[in-house]
């Protein structure tokens, strides 16, 4: 039977290792690109905002960190899931490799959020929903990570965060509709999946091509942090060794 | 183009510390987190050959 392409070649570490090099180099480009992109239509053509003056640029990073934050997250939970009902060794990987971008992201998130709230709200922080429900984003992502580090044996690692990953994905649905369930100091949503977006379409698109250039660093860099999660836990394995050798 | 020359560019309309500080925080980390792995990689790399090296009567 040669029909069909077999999924199942790219579950084990040593064959999806240098499949991973190719797709975080590609994806590393694509970011780079597209975030140098962003970033031109968020500072050369997105004009000046008719109330909130040029603070209102931070949108261009927070609301793309936000999304992949939460994003990040739900992914995370997906692989950590996969691997508890299946018990494949890669799943437990990417989801330890997913956890410590989602917590840059979500750090982003609430610094920008804090300098943006400054002019605009005149404060760093209040005990919105929005804000705490993304603060507790932060502190599931750095509980998952405490949490694999603090047991030695790599699947009962896999294991007991895959629980509490599964478990924290609660939170994120609340992040997401925070800003309509409860009356909040922060804003509701600029672009839904249910309304036309409300914002003016250049800002729109440099938000969007940031969004992009974010989600692929994250899959690049997510991919070679999976890649030396795979030579530790595979450190005694030939292929391992030999990759260490042929790098000499 | 929006800002005309480079000091308005730098101003942000007055906002430069909220701005800039949003921009300048968000690419230190990110680099920070490419140096980081690409340090972990090399340490791994080096603790393979090492454990290579010995345990197997030379590379």
């Amino acid at each position: 039977m040669n029909a069909g392409f077999n999924w199942f070649k790219y579950s084990s570490p040593q064959t999806f290792f240098p499949l991973a090099e190719k797709l975080a180099l590609a994806f590393g480009a694509a970011a780079l690109i597209a975030c140098v992109a962003g970033l031109y239509i968020g500072f050369f053509v997105a004009p000046t905002d008719a109330q909130q003056g040029d603070a209102y640029r931070i949108i261009f990073i927070h609301v793309p960190a936000a999304w992949m934050s939460m994003f990040l997250y739900v992914v995370m939970a997906f692989w950590a899931g996969l691997g508890l009902a299946f018990n494949t060794r890669l799943s437990g990987m990417m989801a330890s490799a997913l956890a410590p971008t989602g917590a840059l992201f979500t750090f982003v998130a609430l610094w920008t959020g804090s300098l943006w709230g400054k002019p605009t709200w005149g404060t760093w922080w209040v005990w919105d929903a929005r804000l705490t429900s993304e603060l507790i984003l932060l502190f599931l992502y750095f509980g998952f990570m405490a949490l694999q580090a603090a047991i030695d044996d790599p699947r009962r690692a896999d294991k007991a965060g895959a629980v509490l990953a599964l478990v924290g994905v609660v939170n994120v649905p609340i992040i997401y509709f925070s800003v309509k369930w409860w009356n909040t100091l922060h804003q509701g949503a600029s672009v839904s999946f249910t309304k036309a977006p409300t914002m003016a379409a250049t800002m729109l698109a440099g938000m969007g091509v940031m969004a992009l250039g974010f989600w692929f660093y994250s899959i690049s860099v997510t991919l070679l942090r999976a890649r030396c999660i795979m030579l530790e836990r595979e450190r005694t394995a030939d292929w391992a060794i030999q990759y260490a050798k042929g790098m000499a | 183009m929006n800002w005309g020359s480079l000091e308005n560019f730098l101003a942000m309309g007055g906002y430069a510390t909220y701005v800039w500080g949003s921009y300048l925080v968000t690419l230190g980390v990110l680099i920070a987190e490419l140096v980081l792995l690409t340090q972990r990689r090399r340490r791994l790399l080096g603790q393979l050959r090492a454990r290579a090296g010995t345990g197997r009567g030379g590379a």
